[in-house]
């Protein structure tokens, strides 16, 4: 590959004869490097990032960023989907299990094994019910060093196990635990990994791993491939992805490995875990949420969200603004600067629904909204909505659930 | 002790607003800003230079030229120093390509002991780069921060912020630290650190300048690729109760006991 840089000019350019000037292009630009100048569409070079979405946006065609393709891995000889299956004190996530459901989908459309990758120390029975959740085969880490979380040993571990089976995709979910050890490991491996994804499928041509994912605060949309490396990587938002029942008749292997001490090392040490007792269901594992935001006025009006959340034995969300008024922990806070989370259903209450908190909940399955402006922007991604007064409607809403669900 | 903070300068997604008529964004006098956890990371970083009574902080972001102007404010909150990765060639990274770039520019400003990231971006939102930079440079991280509990020249403790609660990490140093904003109330830039920004020069360094290999930078060094941008769905059947609250409240408690029992 040529050393010098090509030229001095990015490698984006503008096909005339294809481009109509209608602008979307403009408007698609992210940091505003697009402008229209004596009817031709210009790109500044020193705002532009080849971010690629004009490319995809332009029904013409018209723009092109040239890549060099470097081919340095063998495509054909990566197989199979791997599922980091995530434990915390010894119980594997619920996060994993939905992944093995998605697994188990692509695994079927490539015609190859789904393998559950599991790290932890006296875990073997939990390797079991990956079988049962949809896994061919489990390869088990057993050792007192990966008993918690460490990014060090953890990333060794599955960098060696990669570099050996070669699996061309291998799915974390997007927790704290995932995201930090897949960025990790996607440099270990030199390749591509794409975060936080809300969809992905199998193309049906080339057979690569389609990754959609939402950017930009959750104002856009972008479907990303990893073209030609491997494997692809991906990590996963909870709860979008569908779990398959236990099947109790499925059968598989359990593979253990050893690791040698070197791979096993790890200079941070884990001190101790100490659980937040404010948050009495777990916000991104809950089928159900209902958060509070300003509407509610005073922190003590939380206790109508909490009387709600009992109802529904659901967990309690709150948005930004109230967090940082101090009304309730952090740990409540649904939005792009606290949980992302995808629930079965999702309650706002007295939240207008800045983009930011939209970020954080637009995936859920059905989305309430009760407010008392009904030009609030939270209005415009509900499935229901209560024009109102909370302090009327919620406290109703709660006495007649209670008398209907047990 | 010598500290490096990564920053990044973002378009103000809370400026970013989407047209409800066309579902197309509207980022008309939308403004770069940095990135808001970068700041909490440099807050973070001046802090234990103070306590520690002292010490250097050093910024580095890549970017476009102007992206100058990200690292002049954060000089002005009391920065030491900083530079800026900004060439062509650096155009199209992923996070993989970032993470290898900063890697190269932190070994080329000799021994550090101590590196903090804010833990993502409000732009891309990957928290990515974080963890491949630790990765890059072969030392121990620590993602999600909310405190420091005890730092000095050998090592770090602190609580890292989980989904139910937290853990405590301790690490020796040189390590890597992304931080969420429960850590600090980011400082305001001060008078004095306005005209310092003002006259600082601020080095810009190509992938010569970083001994970089260019088939691991910018575009080429991207393993991940966009192939298409969509507006997010718009739900459309949203039943929306405003006059009859009443009658809002039974239906809506109907739906819901329905979706209950179908969860149980």
């Amino acid at each position: 590959m040529n050393q010098e840089p090509k030229s001095n000019s990015l490698p984006i350019s503008i096909i005339e004869e294809y481009c109509t000037i209608c602008g979307i292009c403009i408007d698609s630009c992210p940091v505003g490097a697009i402008k229209e100048e004596n009817e031709k569409i210009l790109i500044d070079e020193t705002l532009c990032t080849l971010c690629g979405v004009c490319v995809s946006i332009c029904e013409e065609g018209a723009i092109v960023i040239e890549k060099e393709e470097r081919v340095a891995f063998k495509l054909e000889d990566y197989k199979g989907v791997w599922v980091f299956s995530e434990q915390r004190r010894g119980k594997v996530e619920p996060v994993a299990y939905e992944l093995l459901g998605k697994g188990r989908e692509l695994a079927d459309k490539l015609d190859c094994n789904l393998t559950a990758a599991l790290l932890g120390h006296n875990i073997a029975e939990e390797a079991e019910k990956l079988i049962q959740k949809g896994a061919d085969n489990v390869i088990l880490a057993d050792e007192p060093e990966l008993a918690n979380y460490r990014p060090e040993p953890y990333a060794n571990v599955l960098k060696e196990l990669v570099l050996e089976c070669k699996p061309e995709i291998i799915l974390a979910g997007s927790t704290t635990i995932g995201r930090s050890l897949f960025g990790r490991l996607a440099v270990g491996l030199s390749t591509g990994l794409t975060a936080d994804c809300t969809g992905l499928d199998i193309d049906k041509e080339d057979k690569k791993l389609i990754q959609t994912r939402p950017a930009f605060g959750g104002n856009i949309m972008a479907t990303i491939i990893t073209p030609n490396t491997r494997p692809q990587m991906a990590t996963v938002r909870h709860k979008v992805m569908k779990e398959l029942p236990f099947d109790k008749s499925r059968r598989g292997e359990i593979i253990r490995k050893n690791f040698s001490k070197e791979i096993l090392n790890t200079k941070s040490k884990f001190i101790e875990f100490v659980e937040d007792l404010s948050q009495r269901v777990k916000l991104t594992d809950a089928d159900i949420i209902v958060s509070g935001g300003r509407g509610l006025g005073s922190p003590e009006n939380f206790k109508i969200i909490q009387s709600l959340a009992d109802v529904l034995h659901g967990a309690v969300g709150a948005s930004r603004p109230v967090v940082d008024e101090g009304w309730i922990p952090f740990s409540h806070q649904v939005g792009q600067t606290g949980k992302t989370v995808s629930p079965q259903l999702y309650i706002a209450i007295g939240i207008s629904g800045s983009v930011q908190h939209l970020a954080g909940m637009q995936s859920s399955e059905v989305i309430v909204a009760i407010n008392k402006d009904s030009n609030a922007p939270v209005f415009n991604v509900c499935d229901y909505g209560i024009v109102g007064d909370l302090f009327e409607v919620v406290p109703l809403l709660t006495k007649k659930l209670k008398a209907v669900i047990k | 002790m010598k500290i490096i903070v990564c920053i990044k300068q973002v378009p103000d997604t809370t400026e970013i607003k989407i047209d409800p008529e066309t579902n197309t964004l509207i980022r008309e006098g939308v403004e770069s800003i940095v990135n808001p956890f970068d700041l909490h990371a440099v807050e973070e970083a001046l802090k234990i230079k103070e306590n520690s009574g002292d010490g250097q902080v050093i910024a580095i972001s890549m970017g476009p030229p102007q992206t100058k102007d990200a690292l002049k404010e954060v000089i002005a909150m009391g920065v030491d120093k900083a530079y800026l990765l900004s060439a062509k060639e650096f155009a199209g990274a992923d996070t993989l390509a970032t993470s290898y770039t900063l890697s190269m520019a932190i070994k080329n400003l000799g021994s550090y002991d101590l590196i903090i990231c804010g833990k993502q971006a409000i732009d891309g939102d990957t928290a990515q780069v974080g963890p491949g930079l630790a990765g890059q440079l072969n030392i121990p991280q620590i993602t999600y921060v909310k405190k420091i509990e005890k730092i000095d020249v050998t090592s770090v403790r602190v609580q890292r912020m989980t989904e139910e609660g937290y853990e405590i990490i301790e690490t020796p140093l040189p390590a890597l630290l992304t931080v969420i904003k429960d850590i600090n109330i980011p400082r305001l830039p001060t008078l004095r650190g306005k005209l310092i920004a003002k006259k600082i020069e601020i080095p810009v360094l190509s992938s010569q300048d970083i001994g970089a290999d260019l088939e691991k930078i910018g575009l080429s060094g991207s393993p991940t690729q966009v192939i298409k941008v969509f507006s997010p769905e718009i739900k459309k059947e949203s039943k929306i109760f405003s006059e009859d609250v009443e009658n809002g409240v039974d239906k809506v408690a109907q739906a819901l006991k329905e979706i209950v029992e179908k969860i149980q």
